[in-house]
């Protein structure tokens, strides 16, 4: 009878420090220094399928005068056209960093989501970040860049695939050289997809894939890859964020 | 009195004479003539089509919209589908692809799709109810219908109810149903496709008849409580098992484990010595030389997953399994189990002492290190049992003394069309079915604490990608008609025969090759390579694999077969995996001067072939497509010309574009490869 007593006791003792310690945590200490400026961490420029999540977090810092971390700043997002978070508000932890989940909105284009925190004298600070929605058919192209494109026209090297990039003579560009590819015309990205290299006076390293690829697989591919430009492409397209 | 001569007064001011009462009449009848128009003037779906025309009013190409629009109810209506949609009277403008830039709802254009809408109609992709003509109805959940449109993130599930292949625009879906088979959730619930396809569970779940021989109480305690803390890849749920029921389904399985028949004592000798550094390291480069990572992953020195997930992770295997019973499964692992799908190595006994004494030192001692268990009693062992059956541990794993029950779980084959009158909610959640079913699989037990389904460990994706998966699972996915439905690739049970078979079975070629539809997608289609390759050297590369690609992480193990093992192998896959497509000796390259030099010119200028492959090992740098210095030695040249002229033909879904080469253009190529025999001795 006296031994889970004992027992008992221990348990209480040993767990009331920690308690105690928990109790305080939770409660935001005032800002440590005031904010001066907020900036994104990690995850912008993320591409996502309309009305699914980014594969990454977004990750904010809001910073005071001198550049330091400010810990227990409240933090809130906001997106125009219908991006959603989770969460949408809190408080930066001790590292002066807030982290929330993001799921792109149901309209493919380009995404400005907005972070904010108050700064001193009240003013709001503000960050915009940008993300990438991609529709059915950007969604296709990217799928079958990165089995068929990807290889020679990333330059970076993954665990499971290994750039070819750097063993041709003619560097091929990357999807998102938007300064380069944003100047061929439609019927020349069509052109050098289906015919190959040679079709632009260009190097036949780039193969033809008129017999290997269907019409709309090739449309697909010349979609995502407008998508993706950056610089973005101007084509009409609407950048709904912006309204 | 007042007031009865009052309406006595009205009556013949109205109808006091036939020429009053006409009048009054008619005016009533307009009255009520009007109130149709009146009503539909406040319609939501006429207050969006006047908007869309103030909103095209003032664009370029304003006539052409306004001669397109079309008001009043549209509807849509295919009796083949069972389509019967209005959806186009607010959504005016889904068919003009001029309005891009216009944002705002119900007016934007759909987005290009590889679907007619006229053929398929709205609800058969977004669900909802296609006949109502208000948002509300149309859009949401009501009591008489009880669908509301599909969220976003699980869209490609409407693909899923035609589309039983991988669609490269459906990647959530095609994860969602490899997740199903991979996590093995199929063991326990049934699901048929909608073409009359069962989902077959694709892990294997080991087999516990000799488990004893394999490892401790303590490991299995440890494991069957947190099997994530051994492996974080492991794929096996966690039971939530409290200490006393681990502790006595522990005590149960070893108590049922029996000993491997034929199995003798264990070779005196082989008693566990530890290991020198110098023998661990040489048995590091014996497993890197093996290519077990092809298959098992381990942890590196910053603690990353390297290696495959064919099998199981092996980075804490020395703790999990006896030394003895280790060396004598990498003897031969289909002794003990012969349903494995790791190969039998004829590893001699160095090299097995070397393996062995390597993965003997990969261990996680504090994963059993506060592990005590009393030698267990018959009631405990007896309880272990009880439990082993309610919670269907049999379902994934042969136990012996437990039946295999039959549909342990509920079916799922129409889980996407369950109607929420027959879900029972937890307070607090969303009532729809994909939050219900999403909620489900991350966390089960909230559901009910008494509710046998385990936890999974599953990313926030994963969870969406199953649920999509599921959503497909309708009841009108059944009832479409059938020529609509897209199968997917149809299981086969092939079984290659004679001595060559058996061998085949012996290496598990099946675990990464494919063949006639059945088999792994790690490593080429074998389907045909008696078409493909030269005799002497399919000897040689059974003897030795040498690597065709050198970019390439997972590779063909060495499996040290005899020569008297390696030719009939090597006659059989010659002889039995040719392509009707032409014959093996159809091509002879032609072998002048003059066409060798134009093959050469082709492949480097007009085709750039070295972008990809290499030839010369000092010039070119391509190495997306196998090396082929040898190439003259390894391909038939009618597999060459064949596989210029169409490589998909040859192999479906290869990444070699294909050229549709002319005649002389492949016969050109092909004599210049076939001269291609490497660097002589």
């Amino acid at each position: 009878m006296t031994k889970p007593l004992v027992g008992l006791a221990a348990a209480v003792l040993a767990l009331s420090p920690g308690c105690s310690r928990r109790a305080t945590q939770p409660i935001a200490k005032p800002p440590s220094a005031a904010p001066a400026a907020i900036v994104a961490v990690s995850g912008d420029k993320q591409l996502a399928t309309i009305g699914t999540p980014l594969e990454q977090p977004v990750v904010v810092q809001v910073n005071d005068a001198h550049g330091a971390p400010v810990a227990g700043a409240s933090v809130w997002f906001r997106s125009v056209h219908g991006a959603a978070f989770q969460p949408d508000f809190g408080v930066t932890g001790s590292d002066g960093q807030f982290t929330t989940a993001v799921t792109i909105g149901t309209l493919a284009g380009r995404y400005q989501i907005a972070a904010a925190t108050t700064g001193a004298s009240g003013k709001t600070l503000e960050i915009r970040i940008a993300e990438l929605a991609l529709g059915f058919r950007e969604s296709q192209g990217r799928q079958l860049s990165d089995f068929y494109c990807a290889r020679c026209h990333d330059s970076e090297s993954t665990a499971e695939r290994v750039s070819n990039h750097d063993n041709l003579i003619a560097q091929p560009h990357a999807f998102d050289d938007g300064a380069f590819l944003n100047k061929m015309s439609d019927p020349d990205l069509f052109a050098i997809i289906s015919h190959g290299g040679p079709a632009l006076g260009k190097s036949a390293e780039m193969p033809p894939y008129e017999h290997t690829l269907s019409k709309s697989d090739i449309a697909a591919l010349a979609a995502y890859i407008r998508a993706v430009a950056d610089p973005p492409y101007q084509s009409g397209e609407a950048v709904y964020a912006q309204r | 009195m007042t007031i009865r001569e009052r309406l006595i007064a009205i009556r013949k001011a109205l109808f006091g004479d036939s020429a009053r009462a006409f009048g009054t009449l008619g005016l009533l009848l307009l009255l009520l003539l009007a109130i149709v128009p009146y009503r539909d003037h406040f319609r939501e779906w006429y207050r969006y089509q006047r908007n869309y025309l103030g909103l095209i009013r003032g664009r370029d190409d304003a006539l052409t919209l306004r001669r397109r629009f079309q008001g009043g109810v549209r509807q849509t209506w295919i009796p083949e589908l069972g389509v019967v949609d209005r959806c186009a009277s607010c959504h005016v403008a889904m068919k003009e692809a001029s309005l891009r830039d216009v944002s705002t709802q119900p007016y934007r254009p759909h987005p290009s799709v590889p679907h007619s809408l006229d053929e398929f109609g709205c609800a058969l992709c977004h669900r909802g109810q296609g006949v109502a003509t208000t948002v509300m109805e149309a859009h949401s959940s009501t009591k008489a219908w009880e669908e509301p449109l599909l969220p976003a993130r699980y869209f490609e599930a409407s693909c899923g109810q035609c589309h039983m292949d991988k669609l490269v625009g459906t990647p959530r879906l095609n994860a969602g149903r490899a997740l199903l088979a991979r996590y093995g959730c199929v063991h326990c619930h049934s699901l048929t496709l909608p073409d009359g396809a069962r989902l077959a569970p694709a892990d294997d779940p080991p087999s516990l008849e000799h488990v004893s021989q394999k490892t401790t109480r303590e490991w299995i305690f440890a494991w069957i409580k947190n099997p994530q803390a051994y492996s974080s890849a492991a794929t096996m749920p966690n039971f939530q098992l409290s200490d006393n029921d681990a502790r006595d389904i522990s005590a149960f399985l070893i108590a049922q484990s029996t000993q491997v028949e034929g199995a003798g004592a264990p070779p005196a000798g082989t008693s566990p010595i530890a290991p020198s550094d110098a023998v661990v390291q040489a048995g590091s480069s014996a497993y890197g030389e093996s290519f077990c990572a092809s298959c098992h992953a381990m942890q590196n020195a910053a603690g990353l997953l390297v290696g495959g997930n064919v099998g199981p992770e092996l980075t804490g295997i020395g703790t999990k399994a006896k030394p003895d019973w280790l060396r004598e499964w990498i003897r031969n692992p289909k002794g003990y189990d012969p349903e494995t799908l790791m190969p039998h190595y004829r590893f001699d006994e160095k090299q097995l002492s070397l393996i062995a004494g390597f993965l003997g030192s990969k261990t996680v001692p504090d994963f059993v290190a506060n592990i005590h268990l009393e030698p267990a009693t018959t009631p405990q062992t007896a309880h272990g049992k009880q439990l082993a059956t309610e919670m269907g541990c049999a379902v994934c794993h042969q136990i012996n003394g437990i039946r295999r029950p039959e549909d342990f779980a509920p079916d799922l084959t129409i889980v996407g069309s369950r109607p929420l009158a027959k879900i029972v909610f937890v307070p607090g959640m969303e009532r729809t079915l994909p939050a219900y079913i999403a909620a489900k699989i991350k966390q089960p037990r909230s559901f009910g604490t008494a509710l046998k389904m385990p936890q999974f460990n599953l990313s926030t994706t994963q969870v969406d990608n199953l649920v999509t998966a599921l959503l497909a699972q309708t009841d009108r996915a059944r009832a479409l008609p059938g020529r609509l439905r897209i199968a997917g690739p149809s299981g086969s049970d092939y079984q290659p025969a004679g001595a060559a078979g058996r061998l085949m079975r012996d290496l598990n070629c099946f675990s990464c090759h494919s063949i006639n539809g059945r088999g792994g997608d790690m490593a080429p289609d074998l389907t045909w390579e008696g078409s493909a390759v030269q005799r002497d050297w399919l000897l040689k590369f059974f003897k030795n694999p040498n690597t065709l690609r050198p970019a390439l992480i997972r590779r063909m193990p060495k499996f040290n077969v005899t020569d008297t093992e390696a030719a009939p192998l090597t006659d059989y896959i010659l002889a039995a995996y040719q392509t009707p497509a032409f014959e093996r000796d159809s091509i002879q390259p032609a072998s002048d001067s003059n066409a060798i030099e134009q093959g050469r010119q082709l492949f480097y200028s007009k085709y750039a072939c070295q972008s990809c492959h290499i030839v010369d090992p000092k010039k070119d740098k391509g190495y997306v497509g196998p090396t082929l210095t040898q190439v003259g030695d390894r391909l038939n040249a009618a597999w060459i010309y064949q596989w210029l002229k169409g490589p998909q033909t040859l192999r479906p879904g290869n990444l070699e574009p294909d050229w549709k080469m002319s005649d002389s253009d492949a016969a050109s190529l092909t004599a210049f490869l076939m001269v291609q025999k490497g660097p002589r001795k």
